[in-house]
């Protein structure tokens, strides 16, 4: 990891060189940076520390086992609420997400790496970078104004054509705010992740091994599916759980775009569910004291998932890191 | 030399699983196969751009998406059995997914494309002197008018708190992991640096309100707002950072070690200023990343009509709040400052990224 060499007088500073003691500025600098450094540790600590303090009030004051509970009356009294619904809600949307734009962000990973024109491909691949700082607010704003026009016809022709599966039935005969729209818009707001890490990998892959590929004869779809995709399997699989980690914390979007329905419902036009991020945002302000610690403690939750999968995804890149060689 | 005979040329080796049809009217000498010329797949494309456009006319569907997807369709079957036909699986194959991956990156850009003529439009729509100096102060939200000056300046002094107090952490941060961390600490401290970068950015609000506000350390106020961005921005900041000083070539360092001066003026000397341009794309970057944060906002400053300009003390207003408070309004008035604050947000975060682009494209160093 260390990219520096260090003369050997650094190293030990008691063998007479004039000049070469220990430096109080060097020592202040590896003070502060050590300092910064932990304070990255300190802070994730503190997340959790201070989560749990204050989620601790809500939850013993539950009168029923958040876990399964289904329904969100926290500053009722006695206190009823669990997590069951947004948990699912949060999972189904993300899921569905992942299913949209996990295969379309590999797709713009293959074609900015090997697709376009070389002269152009840094240039398209800013254009899907852009897509990132759209702010999620906008998504929102736009989804809900101008996409789910659009989706509502779609959602009508599943539920009238598939509707007999039973996650495309739509009792109520409502389309807006669905799940599919909260997905729909998750997943093109994931696609930039999705594809900037799997881009990543895809360029990572030795020159060698594709040009004996072509060289062999292959196309250039044998060529990435004999040479670039089992190089890259364990970035592409962390690339689409660092995606499914950013559809599980956003707030906004889904806040705007998702009817705040609480039961569990797999009809995916149909409104209904919620998540943990959106319920924070929409419940905050006309929550009481315990109304706050119980959403508290759904961020408590929500913050254990985000990190088991990122540090899911992260384990599974570093791994590749080691025993790859690419990166030497 | 010689010419090769017709035992030489055997049908060229085949990757396992592929027998492409050797046509048997073809040139002995020739190695390759049947190929479509070069024009085909434009002529496909303009029939199925053709059909989707005749489905759109005769409004046969009530779908608004439906002749898009109709024409790739029928571009993705003709295209394909076209090739099947004439040229083999295996190239048929390939130019399903090349027609495949061709319209994910479309996919992708429609979008984008869609959001931002949208928002420029709309927004430009009610842009007008009076929106940018004015604030929501004494106007009746469902009514016409106020504009988002406090809004804006309040994004500003938020975002510019946030990289006051991130920056020199991110940046020494980096530094450690570059030029001291080894071992156990420099792993997990990377390793954590990673897995923020994935926090959800309203657990980040929970946790200013938690640490902060519920503690009595601070009130509901701008600076709680920026303390939550600043959680967000680190993480972008440190990895960014590192990146660059870590292609800082070593013989830079090497030298001026050698030269006797002490390590940290070799940092701040050297290696910093080899690799400023690109802390400060970096930078640039996780401010454009954070100013359009709405969630933490909600929990640690919420909403304002008016201008504040003191970030210790009450709520401050910001662009992306004040397109939150406009939305849930819902009269089209309120809707429409929603749009006007949207082309706003959005100028300010292409501004960052496109100088950011520049920046890095113009002074980074030069490796080789």
């Amino acid at each position: 990891m260390a990219t520096t060499t260090q003369p050997p007088t650094e190293e030990k500073p008691s063998d007479g060189i004039a000049g070469a003691s220990v430096r109080p500025g060097d020592r202040t600098f590896l003070g502060l940076s050590t300092g910064s450094g932990i304070f990255v540790l300190v802070i994730m600590a503190g997340i959790a520390a201070f989560l749990v303090w204050q989620a601790i009030p809500s939850l013993t004051a539950d009168s029923v086992n958040p876990l399964t509970e289904q329904s969100w009356l926290p500053d009722a009294d006695p206190p009823v609420f669990g997590f069951a619904v947004l948990f699912f809600g949060t999972i189904w949307t993300s899921i569905i997400a992942m299913l949209l734009a996990v295969p379309v962000g590999y797709g713009i990973a293959l074609f900015i790496a090997y697709y376009a024109p070389r002269r152009v491909a840094s240039g398209l691949g800013f254009l899907v970078d852009l897509l990132a700082a759209v702010p999620s607010i906008i998504f929102g704003l736009w989804g809900l104004y101008y996409f789910m026009p659009y989706v509502v016809p779609a959602a009508e022709w599943l539920s009238q054509y598939l509707g007999w599966i039973p996650i495309f039935a739509n009792e109520p005969e409502i389309w807006t705010k669905s799940l599919l729209m909260a997905g729909l818009v998750l997943a093109i707001m994931i696609l930039p992740t999705v594809s900037a890490i799997s881009r990543e990998v895809f360029i990572q892959v030795p020159r060698m091994h594709v040009e004996a590929a072509l060289a062999l004869g292959a196309t250039r779809w044998e060529m990435i599916r004999m040479a670039v995709f089992p190089f890259s399997r364990p970035g592409m699989i962390s690339a689409a759980m660092l995606g499914l980690g950013r559809a599980l914390g956003e707030t906004i979007a889904v806040a705007l775009l998702l009817s705040a329905v609480f039961e569990i419902n797999w009809a995916i036009t149909e409104p209904g569910g919620n998540s943990f991020a959106a319920n924070i945002a929409l419940k905050w302000g006309e929550a009481g004291e315990v109304g706050r610690s119980a959403l508290i403690a759904s961020g408590l939750v929500l913050f254990f998932i985000t990190l088991a999968v990122n540090m899911a995804a992260r384990w599974v890149i570093a791994r590749r890191k080691e025993f790859s060689g690419a990166n030497s | 030399m010689n010419p090769p005979t017709a035992a030489d040329t055997d049908p060229p080796m085949n990757p396992p699983g592929g027998t492409p049809p050797t046509p048997s009217n073809s040139d002995p000498l020739k190695l390759t196969g049947r190929r479509l010329p070069r024009w085909v797949p434009w002529l496909v494309g303009l029939g199925a751009l053709g059909l989707g456009l005749l489905v759109q006319a005769t409004g046969i569907t009530a779908i608004g998406l439906a002749p898009g997807i109709i024409a790739g369709l029928a571009f993705l079957i003709a295209i394909t059995v076209i090739s099947l036909a004439f040229e083999g699986r295996r190239h048929a194959v390939d130019r399903l997914a090349t027609t495949l991956v061709y319209t994910a990156f479309i996919l992708a850009l429609a979008p984008l494309l869609w959001i931002l003529v949208t928002v420029t439009i709309k927004g430009l729509s009610v842009m007008s002197p009076e929106f940018l100096t004015g604030t929501m102060r004494n106007v009746n939200p469902r009514d016409a008018g106020g504009g988002l000056l406090h809004a804006f300046l309040g994004t500003l002094e938020q975002v510019g708190i946030a990289a006051l107090i991130a920056v020199p952490i991110g940046v020494l941060a980096a530094i450690y992991l570059v030029e001291f961390g080894k071992g156990k600490l420099s792993y997990w401290i990377s390793f954590f640096v990673d897995v923020m970068t994935g926090i959800p950015s309203i657990v980040a609000g929970l946790f200013i309100y938690t640490a902060l506000i519920l503690t009595g350390v601070l009130e509901q106020s701008g600076l709680a707002a920026a303390l939550a961005l600043t959680i967000l921005m680190l993480p972008v900041i440190i990895r960014t950072t590192e990146e660059m000083l870590r292609i800082v070539p070593n013989e830079l360092r090497e030298g001026a070690l050698a030269l006797g001066v002490p390590k940290w003026k070799v940092i701040l000397r050297v290696v910093i200023p080899t690799a400023i341009s690109g802390i400060i794309t970096g930078v640039m970057l996780a401010v454009a990343r954070v100013a359009g944060e709405t969630a933490p906002l909600l929990l640690t400053t919420f909403l304002a009509q008016d201008i504040n300009l003191n970030p210790a003390s009450g709520s401050q207003a910001s662009l992306p709040t004040f397109i939150w408070d406009q939305i849930s309004r819902g009269t089209n008035a309120a809707v429409d400052r929603a749009w006007g604050g949207a082309l706003a947000l959005i100028l300010f975060v292409l501004v960052l990224y496109a100088g950011a682009r520049l920046i890095a494209k113009y002074f980074s160093p030069k490796v080789n």
